[in-house]
């Protein structure tokens, strides 16, 4: 077996278990830890598919930066075990009957596929930011600018949402 | 050389996708519901960036210039930057649910049923 398979099965299953204990722990800020586990899981496939520079942004980006979001508005609400709202363990069996389901039926539908991965010697560049940066700035550099204007407009909303309004009578 | 089959990324992806699904109809504070979400964009991601590498594997045994797949990879970019969006929105409407009903849990915001 060789190495990359080793690591491909570790990370595959530090993923799904992650994944299960951000559904099913009790406590808000346990599950935002597990899914920064999820995505550093998720981080080091990106490595093993040799996509070193979307590697780097699912970093900082998501483990960093938006589970550090997440983080701070749980502790900002102060909610922990006890303030858990739970569903019913019907509701709860139905969602995982429904769950399996959708899994197992998408399974049977996509499991003919022929492909495979293999890392060969000297392969592997198109990940490197030189590659991404030259298409990213000459073919879709109107994407790229529009996604700013995305960003000036979730900055602007998201000012706009948490400012605290003194006029409006508390609903 | 390693060979994985592109089939096992199919199903983490999918399995991921899943533990997702479930965690949005099982949970109901609002901010689990929104983490299963961003768990489920990262599955779709995982997925874009095998099917980018196949086909990059595919085209570079015929031609060792070849950039095919740069397109995916870019794809999964632009989801990144619309999920870190999509993020400080929906984090502001939770705290502003939160300060209207000082609860982040679900079932209280049923009030555009009645």
């Amino acid at each position: 077996m060789h190495i990359t398979e080793i690591l491909f099965w570790i990370l595959t299953a530090l993923a799904l278990f992650s994944a299960l204990m951000v559904v099913s722990s009790d406590n808000p800020v346990h599950s935002v830890l597990w899914l920064i586990l999820v995505f550093m899981a998720i981080t080091g496939h990106y490595i093993l598919m040799n996509a070193q520079f979307l590697a780097i942004v699912n970093m900082i980006v998501y483990a960093g930066a938006i589970m550090v979001l997440f983080l701070f508005v749980i502790m900002f609400m102060n909610l922990n075990k006890d303030s858990e709202p739970q569903k019913s363990v019907w509701l709860r069996l139905a969602a995982v009957v429904s769950g399996g389901s959708l899994l197992l039926i998408l399974v049977a539908a996509l499991k003919d596929n022929g492909g495979y991965i293999n890392s060969m010697k000297g392969e592997g560049s198109i990940g490197l930011i030189k590659n991404l940066g030259n298409t990213l700035f000459t073919e879709y550099v109107v994407p790229f600018e529009i996604s700013s204007i995305l960003f000036l407009s979730a900055m602007v909303g998201a000012v706009v949402l948490g400012k605290k309004e003194s006029s409006t009578p508390a609903a | 050389m390693p060979i994985i089959p592109v089939n096992y990324y199919i199903f983490l992806s999918l399995a991921l996708f899943a533990i997702g699904i479930v965690g949005v109809l099982t949970r109901r504070n609002a901010i689990i519901i929104f983490m299963c979400i961003e768990l489920m964009l990262n599955a779709v991601n995982i997925l874009l960036v095998a099917f980018s590498k196949m086909h990059h594997v595919a085209a570079y045994a015929l031609d060792k210039t070849t950039t095919v797949g740069t397109e995916a990879q870019l794809f999964v970019f632009f989801i990144m930057v619309v999920a870190a969006a999509e993020v400080t929105v929906g984090l502001a409407i939770i705290v502003m649910l939160y300060r209207n009903i000082h609860s982040v849990d679900i079932n209280f915001l049923n009030r555009l049923k009645h």
